[in-house]
């Protein structure tokens, strides 16, 4: 069973898409109420790491846990039953376009049951506004600029009270700027939250907000972990002054972090 | 070549029979959702009304124009009335209201699945913990099942009227003749088989649409390849089940 406090545990994943090995045998465990920063290039699995978790893809060899239960044997009542602990913020934000932002943020609660319309409302309302989107509750998503949209979409994702908030790629297409307020949006929500200790697994490829959200950081490369650690070892293989004394994963990492295109890891155009 | 084409067309038909398994399983768990439901009712029905009514009548006009000559020169002109009423109701109601709905309906149903697909608002949908086959296809099923019958009727209908208006105000007949015949030749079962025929259409239409949209892969070139998929095998999904369900049902006659 689960090792104490780890919520989600995934044990030597593999996952292929036809003749491309995106996982090759990761393991890893999710602690209860931290915030896990999943960071690495595009294309070494990271996203599909996220779905793994939320049974959105299931392993083709090894597990994938949610409080111990393997998720590939979960019946779908089981499986939707384990995913009304989840939420997760999609890329692009995946609002339902034919529907209004306050629409959107009521499916969940709609789906879960809730009939109470006056509750509905003032859930809505209360979500915008935590994500700083107050009055847009009419508006069709179409009529949201990219950060709006990811806002409205985060706002949609805590409105059904989750106690696990998966980010995927938050902030990829915004502006610097935007992408630290999604960043303090990220922490502001986990405060919010506090009293439920809730668990944020955040992939990204932007350092900016992997050293300013996480408690704990794990690098992918190739479909394996290269590096796991605190912001603060990151941020000091960032700053060493040179890469001698490094180990070879520690390189790879010293050059992802600093953002150089030369070094271990090739950049294939 | 045509082994790979026969392979495919068959695992294509089985997936679709297990989207139907599925689509029957959530139908006796829970009600469809209302919203969706209505609005699918409302688009399948009542958007297409205009397009079916189109179809049906010119269809029925043309049948008449050219059977009455044929008709006139063996001397039985006042066939031309159950002949538009029999081709109508039995064949050309059921088929090209079908083919139309194919194009207009499913083409929409597999673009919109599609883009919600490759958007991931598919996949929101199912960390919402929303079945997309219960809350999208389940609503679609039922609209089209229901609504294409109606249509069909609708075809029918003005397709015979506007068939023996032509023929007797514009071309002369004898309207009493007409109707007579008609009467004599038509059955109730006629119109029972198109019927039957059409709800099968209807529903194959909205399984295989929604069955391509929610396969679509990559981006506006997949929603676009998934559209055309979508529209080429619900047509000849509507023309090849329409043999055997002609045979079927005729045996019953």
């Amino acid at each position: 069973m689960s090792e104490e406090g780890s919520i989600i545990t995934l044990r030597d994943v593999y996952k292929s898409f036809g003749a491309l090995h995106v996982l090759r045998g990761i393991s890893m465990e999710v602690r209860r109420g931290e915030t896990l920063v999943i960071i690495g290039q595009s294309g070494t699995g990271k996203s599909v790491t996220l779905r793994l978790m939320i049974g959105l893809l299931i392993a083709d060899s090894g597990q994938s846990l949610f409080e111990g239960r393997d998720i590939a044997k979960m019946k779908n009542v089981e499986l939707a039953d384990m995913r009304r602990h989840f939420a997760m913020l999609f890329q692009g934000g995946a609002l339902f376009d034919s529907m209004t932002v306050g629409e959107n943020v009521a499916f969940g609660l709609r789906a879960q049951g809730e009939r109470d319309e006056k509750k509905i409302e003032a859930t809505v309302t209360e979500k915008l506004r935590q994500v700083g989107l107050s009055g847009t509750a009419e508006k069709m998503p179409s009529e949201l600029s990219g950060g709006m949209k990811k806002r409205a979409a985060l706002a949609r994702a805590i409105a059904e009270n989750p106690d696990i908030i998966l980010y995927d790629e938050p902030t990829t297409g915004l502006d610097p700027i935007m992408s630290d307020a999604i960043a303090d949006l990220i922490i502001e929500t986990r405060e919010a939250l506090r009293e439920r200790n809730i668990t944020s697994i955040v992939v990204t490829h932007d350092m900016h907000v992997a050293l300013k959200t996480a408690d704990r950081i794990i690098m992918l490369h190739a479909g394996n972990i290269v590096g796991e650690g605190t912001p603060d070892y990151f941020r000091n293989i960032h700053d060493a002054a040179s890469a001698e004394d490094m180990s070879e994963r520690e390189i790879m990492i010293r050059q992802f972090v600093r953002g150089e295109a030369e070094g271990p890891i090739k950049a294939v155009l | 070549m045509l082994g790979t084409v026969v392979v495919s067309g068959l695992r294509g038909t089985g997936r679709v029979a297990l989207l139907f398994v599925d689509v029957i399983r959530w139908m006796l768990h829970s009600a469809p959702d209302r919203r969706v439901l209505t609005w699918q009712l409302y688009f399948v029905g009542v958007q297409s009304l205009p397009v079916i009514l189109t179809t049906g009548a010119f269809t029925g006009m043309v049948l008449a124009y050219n059977s009455y000559f044929e008709f006139l020169r063996l001397g039985v002109a006042s066939w031309t009335g159950p002949l538009v009423a029999k081709a109508l109701v039995k064949q050309l109601g059921p088929v090209l209201a079908g083919l139309m709905l194919a194009g207009r309906v499913g083409g929409a149903m597999a673009a919109e699945l599609g883009t919600m697909n490759v958007t991931e608002q598919i996949d929101a949908l199912k960390t919402m913990g929303t079945d997309p086959v219960k809350y999208l296809v389940v609503p679609r099923v039922i609209a089209c099942t229901l609504m294409t019958p109606v249509l069909t009727a609708f075809a029918m209908a003005i397709g015979i009227a506007a068939g023996f208006w032509l023929t007797i105000h514009g071309l002369g007949a004898e309207s009493h003749f007409i109707w007579e015949q008609t009467r004599d030749f038509m059955d109730t079962y006629d119109y029972v088989q198109g019927l039957i025929k059409s709800a099968f259409f209807g529903c194959s239409i909205a399984l295989i649409c929604c069955y391509k949209g929610l396969g679509t892969r990559g981006g506006a070139e997949g929603v676009g390849k998934a559209t055309t998929e979508a529209n080429v095998a619900s047509c000849i999904c509507v023309l090849i089940s329409n043999m055997f369900l002609t045979m079927i049902t005729m045996m019953f006659e």
